[in-house]
């Protein structure tokens, strides 16, 4: 069985980490699985973990009254879930619901930012991979935003 | 160039706006098209469009398939027409896939909305490759509005028993069990080989500019990306000047360009 130093070695947001930062990291995560259905994260609840995805599909999503929960975005195998526990008031803004079996590391939120705060070249680095993926992610949402495939783009006007 | 008479046998509604027209030449065979390349048709009282062949590149002799989106004027009277009624047809023009380019490379397909037409004979030609197969290994990445909005859902099934059908859609719904985003996310998180693979792009300028860059941060060179690109074809041949775009006609030296040759005039707004 790979321990979670190993298994975070594979994880592409953490590849290329010196070791010792991931071993360091390790101490804070465990093994996860969620079954479909299971939720990761409530909206509006205490984000105390952040997940890395090793297999299978989560969906964040938003209840909206009359329609029911609205799906914005999936997340699969080799992607990240959760980046409020970075920020005070550490609460999770979307639901994250698992719609195949999911297998995952769940890392305590707390427990990382107090490495963070000992270890202030690892807290850079991890600022910079998250900066990454959370630009990655506006990217996608704007992209998303535009309507590509409507009859006319619908977000925003045009410029005069 | 004059158009010859075609009749409707078929009509399939592929989604509210998008249909399927499966026509037969009344007078003379249908000469063979190469995927990728376009018909012009004609609504009888109202005008021509250009629209792109989405049948088998092996079809029967004398037919042709055609999946178009109300838009216009041309395309609201191609939408009335029922089975058994004739328009015109001219082609076919332009040129198309360059599928020698993907001899032994992986091919990436990648459709948005309306886009899965012209790269539909494509698949057909990669599922009927005599074996060995020369093009190996392919996939299709496809992005669409709503689950709804997507094209000839039987046969996506039915593909992805045979490659890999990677779908995306910007709005789920709750009978939707795919993924929801947009192509460039799992463009992003593919495994390929980004230097030893070909990509032929085909859908709305922005979709395939942004599934471009995340083409070229994967490291795929320019000169492997090609995209079916869309303009005002009037003539087909290159003669009215309409679908002029830099140096090129898209109907005559198009539609189908490698991004490496073009990326300069894609920037280009309003070109």
């Amino acid at each position: 069985m790979k321990t979670i130093a190993e298994l975070l070695q594979q994880h592409p947001f953490f590849q290329d980490l010196p070791r010792e930062h991931q071993e360091f990291i390790a101490g804070c995560g465990e093994n996860c699985i969620y079954q479909p259905g299971d939720y990761l994260a409530r909206e509006g609840a205490p984000a105390d973990d952040f997940f890395l995805i090793r297999a299978g599909r989560v969906a964040v999503e938003t209840f909206v009254p009359n329609h029911g929960a609205l799906c914005l975005q999936t997340i699969s195998g080799g992607e990240i879930f959760g980046w409020s526990w970075l920020f005070p008031p550490y609460r999770w803004t979307f639901d994250a619901r698992a719609l195949e079996k999911v297998h995952g590391i769940r890392l305590n939120g707390k427990c990382l930012r107090e490495k963070c705060e000992t270890e202030p070249a690892l807290g850079f680095e991890l600022m910079k991979r998250f900066a990454r993926i959370t630009t990655e992610r506006l990217r996608e949402a704007r992209i998303q935003l535009l309507d590509l495939y409507g009859d006319k783009p619908s977000a925003g006007t045009a410029a005069p | 160039m004059t158009p010859r008479p075609f009749r409707v046998d078929r009509r399939t509604e592929e989604y509210p706006g998008a249909f399927t027209l499966h026509l037969t030449a009344i007078e003379q065979p249908a000469p063979a098209f190469s995927p990728g390349q376009f018909n012009m048709l004609y609504a009888f009282g109202a005008g021509e469009v250009a629209i792109s062949m989405s049948g088998r590149p092996q079809q029967l002799e004398g037919t042709t398939v055609h999946t178009i989106r109300t838009r216009g004027l041309v395309t609201a009277a191609l939408a009335r027409l029922q089975e058994g009624e004739q328009l015109g047809v001219r082609g076919p023009f332009g040129n198309g896939w360059p599928l020698p380019e993907a001899k032994g490379r992986e091919l990436l397909l990648i459709a948005g909305g309306l886009g899965l037409a012209p790269l539909r004979p494509v698949i057909y030609h990669l599922l009927h490759q005599p074996r060995p197969r020369a093009i190996p290994n392919f996939r299709l990445f496809y992005g669409a509005r709503r689950p709804g909005e997507m094209l000839y859902g039987t046969e996506l099934q039915a593909w992805s028993h045979e490659m890999p059908v990677i779908t995306t859609v910007d709005h789920g719904d709750s009978a939707w069990s795919g993924e929801v985003g947009v192509i460039t996310t799992p463009l992003k998180r593919a495994d390929f080989d980004a230097h030893n693979a070909v990509a032929f792009l085909c859908g709305p300028e922005a979709m395939m500019r942004f599934s471009i860059q995340m083409l070229l941060e994967r490291g795929m060179p320019a000169s492997a990306i090609y995209i079916s690109m869309e303009r005002n074809m009037k003539c087909g041949t290159g003669l009215c000047g309409h679908c002029q775009w830099g140096p090129n006609f898209v109907c005559k030296n198009g539609p189908v360009f490698c991004f490496a040759d073009v990326q300069n005039w894609l920037g280009i707004h309003a070109l």
